[in-house]
């Protein structure tokens, strides 16, 4: 693979994630369990679908690099891809479940993502470097937010305890894949382009253990990390979860192409 | 216009010979133009019809999140989702700092919302519509809020210092909102003949239930009258209909789409346009609460209070223990 094959392939891990998780976002917003929190919710979501089209236009052009000129707008690359060629995280397809579950998702989600961009600020690729800048100073707030809030719901009531450390639970088979690299990754991580995966488990893992030691929450023991067989939502092998959700996203563009909105 | 029918408890207008020296002070400050804050005194029948005309306008941002916030996960481009999503929320926004505005007047949110869920408040007819294709989303942008901004830019005049500050706030972001709903029209009617066709079907179903938003003609309405007396309702539904009907005709005629009206003509010796016979039993209907989604939206509302019920009591309990902890280790 060409080093600008491998930089789309990188470009579009980054970009879906961030388009994934703000689409399931988009489905609180009217239905949170408190006013602020719908508005809170709804400015996490609007900050990764920023952060999503910023990505998806650098992959237009590196992709027009290699493909005679001709590289995907970001309305192509997010709706008319099939499940198969999106490139997100499996945790983030997950879906809503209660307010524990999205604060669990989040959770892991953001610390991870916030040592990703302090890497990728430091990326050679100077574009890379200016969008992961951008983006570090929203991410930095949500991982505040979303680690706040395991602390609450894990030492709040017993019933929100239960609830939340089923959250932790169930979500984290799918955090390994957080940490795993394949050759898209090596191909960039040499050059200093993308950041190495595998060095952010320890910093990860030394937070998660930090708050969840607060929220009197433990990880659980036994678990077999989705994807560490080298398929996982990074290679474009889902969940069943990723396949009713972009039938929803992307149906108008589908049922009426080439139409204009 | 987000709050419609406000009862104001009053059976007549009262002349200054039968006011207390305390309403005739009230009014001739309301008369003057200086605004009346919370700690002044106010008649306890203004301090009520305020408390329920500004959280029916609160109740009516939060429920008016429904609709749109359906099409959040279907919009159509990037853009338009990201640009959705900043709406909706900034109608969350919206509902938060009137019910702030409410709370002055000594009532809390708590008390508001379970009145919501009672069915004792009300909120706008005009949510009890279904948005059913991505036109809508337009239509409401350009229709619902053109025909909101029409009655709230008066009100940023009103006697009500936190009210009236709270409308000017808000009609800056509804004139945005205003502006990408048309947007939305505009690329319709430019577009596909099935997105044209779209855009016509929109117009057809949100032209008169946006008329209706102004409420019923209010000549006779003596709720009208002592409303304007206080300036909390500055110009009549008739006038603002009217106003309404003049500036969005010309804009449909701009989109190449026609108003569903065969009555609707420019009348050269009025200097308006004369229009058709409004339906009124069908807003009667929808303000008992028959509407088409009446019971969807505050079953919607409900589930999202009650599944919420257990994160708001956690928050409590963890609030509870960190100030508990504090004052141990103080």
């Amino acid at each position: 693979m060409s080093d600008d094959r491998s930089l789309f392939e990188y470009l579009l891990r980054l970009a879906d994630s961030d388009l994934i998780l703000a689409q399931r976002l988009g489905e609180w917003v009217g239905h949170g369990p408190v006013l602020e929190e719908d508005i809170a919710t709804t400015n996490v979501g609007l900050d990764l679908l920023g952060q999503s089209r910023l990505w998806f236009a650098y992959a237009g052009e590196v992709e027009a690099r290699f493909n005679d000129g001709s590289g995907r707008s970001e309305d192509e690359l997010a709706f008319l891809r099939d499940a198969g060629e999106f490139r997100n995280l499996m945790l983030v397809e997950q879906p809503n479940g209660n307010y524990a579950d999205t604060m669990a998702r989040q959770f892991y989600f953001d610390v991870w993502h916030e040592l990703l961009l302090r890497g990728l600020a430091e990326s050679t690729d100077a574009r890379i470097a200016e969008i992961a800048s951008k983006a570090l100073k929203e991410v930095r707030y949500h991982g505040d937010r979303s680690a706040d809030w395991v602390i609450r719901l894990g030492d709040g009531t017993d019933e929100s305890h239960r609830k939340m450390q089923a959250a932790i639970d169930g979500l984290w088979m799918y955090t390994g894949e957080m940490f795993d690299v394949d050759a898209v990754d090596l191909a960039l991580i040499d050059g200093g382009i993308a950041c190495d995966a595998r060095a952010l488990a320890a910093p990860w893992r030394q937070r998660v253990d930090a708050v969840l030691d607060e929220a009197t929450l433990r990880l659980p023991t036994d678990v077999w990390m989705q994807g560490s067989n080298g398929r996982g939502g990074k290679q474009g092998v889902h969940t069943e979860h990723i396949g009713p959700m972009l039938a929803q996203m992307q149906w108008l563009q589908r049922a009426y192409p080439g139409a204009r909105w | 216009m987000y709050a419609q029918m406000v009862d104001t408890g009053a059976k007549k207008l009262r002349s200054p010979e039968e006011m207390t020296p305390e309403e005739r002070a009230f009014q001739a400050r309301v008369d003057a133009d200086i605004k009346i804050e919370p700690k002044d005194w106010m008649p306890e029948a203004y301090r009520k019809t305020l408390i329920r005309q500004i959280s029916q306008h609160a109740h009516s941002e939060i429920v008016g999140m429904l609709p749109e916030g359906n099409w959040i996960t279907r919009a159509p481009t990037l853009q338009r989702k990201a640009i959705l999503m900043a709406k909706v929320q900034d109608e969350a926004g919206h509902g938060l700092y009137l019910y702030c505005a409410a709370e002055t007047l000594g009532v809390s949110r708590d008390q508001m919302v379970a009145d919501l869920h009672s069915g004792k408040a009300k909120y706008s007819s005009i949510f009890n519509y279904p948005t059913l294709t991505w036109a809508d989303i337009g239509a409401i942008g350009w229709l619902v809020d053109g025909a909101a901004i029409m009655n709230q830019i008066p009100l940023c005049r009103c006697s009500f210092g936190p009210y009236s500050r709270a409308m000017i706030r808000v009609c800056k972001e509804e004139s945005f909102h205003q502006r990408q709903g048309f947007d939305i029209m505009i690329k319709l009617c430019r577009g596909t003949p099935e997105q044209k066709a779209m855009a016509q079907d929109a117009l057809n179903r949100w032209w008169w239930p946006s008329l209706m938003m102004f409420g019923p003609p209010d000549a006779s309405s003596v709720h009208s009258a002592q409303s304007a007396q206080w300036k909390i309702k500055i110009l009549s539904n008739d006038e603002l209909r009217q106003r309404f009907i003049e500036q969005t005709v010309p804009q449909a005629d701009f989109l190449g789409i026609t108003m569903p009206d065969p009555d609707l003509k420019w009348n050269p010796e009025r200097g308006h346009y004369d229009f058709g016979a409004i339906d009124w039993s069908e807003l009667y209907e929808v303000v008992k609460g028959n509407g088409p989604c009446n019971r969807d939206r505050l079953r919607a509302r409900v589930e999202a209070w009650e599944n919420g019920a257990w994160v708001r009591e956690a928050a409590l309990a963890h609030a509870a223990k960190r100030a508990a902890a504090a004052e141990k280790a103080a």
